[in-house]
């Protein structure tokens, strides 16, 4: 019954999001509107963490899984991607990780000049 | 052979079913071989995609067997949530170089998707639709369609950065001497999105939870600073 109603809490708030999706005009999808919902209740303490904790961690942990059907229905675009195919590939690969290689750093120096203000303190 | 495709097909649990046998068996082959590349989502996928080839099984018939799958991203999403209020004092601690982080990232791909599409001489149409590459599928999708973007192109976009931060997030990480576990985590998430995030975790609880906190945060940021791009090219 446990996991009843921790999926039900869940599935409920994505219910919601998308509720908000329909009524507000935009482009943000539901599952993110249902993901602030739900710090939103547990940060103000409408609702404990014990009340939704396992389902998460339980669907957080296959959370690989679910990519395959959307990265497997790359093949239905092959034919508007064989065109470029090779560029879109070169921008991917190096673009990643220079995304990678200046979010890191970034927050990373933001950091640690943070710790160094607080220890002049 | 026919009579196997045809009843593949028509079958309610082949789709989900192959989908859990490829990735229990990349598993094990990225377990036994130990070789970055073989990722178990890119491995799992290719078999798939053989699978479904060879066999001349629609992509529509396999879908709706694992569509179950693809409904989950939804909830998981949301789950989401329950990692970042465990971790919202490091959050907060560490809000400024977060967002920072973020935009750095948002402007650092911004810029070289500019610069590479003015180089290979890329239409305007495919130009929106590589600029939301790193943030989750569904407001790429939106933002590209809002700008007369080619969808399929994006998606592939996503999927590729996605794989690049879920096979190298955590090479990187020592490659670029990123230590702060906060910063592991939001450079995940920035540059992968739920794919990086799923990284992420295997780092730990922090990592994660910053990970799946710059989903967010850097796909709305993205849908702030995009209008200042589109009309580049």
């Amino acid at each position: 019954m446990k996991f009843v109603k921790q999926f039900t809490i869940l599935v409920l708030t994505c219910f919601i999001g998308e509720i908000l999706h329909a009524l507000i005009p935009l482009p943000v999808p539901a599952s993110i509107y249902g993901l602030v919902l739900m710090f939103a209740a547990l940060q103000s303490k409408i609702m404990p963490l014990s009340a939704v904790d396992q389902a998460a961690d339980a669907i957080l942990s296959i959370m690989p899984l679910l990519f395959i059907p959307s990265t497997v229905g790359l093949i239905l675009a092959w034919d508007i991607l064989k065109a470029h195919w090779l560029q879109f590939l070169i921008i991917g690969i190096v673009g990643s990780t220079l995304v990678f290689f200046v979010t890191g750093h970034v927050t990373q120096l933001v950091i640690r000049i943070m710790k160094k203000g607080k220890k002049n303190d | 052979m026919t009579e196997i495709s045809d009843f593949l097909s028509n079958s309610t649990s082949f789709g989900l079913c192959i989908s859990l046998v490829c990735f229990w068996l990349a598993e094990i082959i990225q377990k036994k071989t130990k070789f970055v590349l073989f990722a178990p989502l890119l491995v799992s996928c290719t078999f798939i995609i053989i699978f479904l080839v060879v066999l001349k099984i629609p992509y529509e018939k396999y879908l709706a067997g694992a569509q179950f799958l693809y409904y989950l991203m939804t909830p998981c999403t949301v789950a989401l949530a329950i990692p970042l209020y465990r971790q919202f004092s490091k959050l907060k601690e560490n809000a400024a170089a977060i967002v920072l982080g973020i935009l750095g990232g948002i402007l650092a791909n911004a810029f070289f998707i500019f610069g590479m599409c003015y180089f290979f001489k890329i239409s305007n149409a495919e130009y929106v639709s590589l600029l939301p590459k790193s943030i989750t599928t569904p407001i790429a999708i939106a933002l590209t369609n809002q700008n007369g973007g080619v969808e399929s192109v994006t998606i592939l976009m996503v999927s590729i950065a996605g794989n690049m931060a879920n096979i190298f997030g955590i090479i990187f990480c020592r490659l670029f001497k990123i230590t702060e576990p906060v910063a592991c985590g939001v450079a995940c998430g920035t540059t992968g999105h739920a794919m990086g995030t799923a990284k992420a975790f295997e780092m730990g609880e922090v990592q994660g939870a910053m990970s799946g906190l710059s989903i967010a945060v850097c796909g709305l940021l993205t849908v702030v600073v995009m209008p200042f791009f589109v009309k580049l090219i």
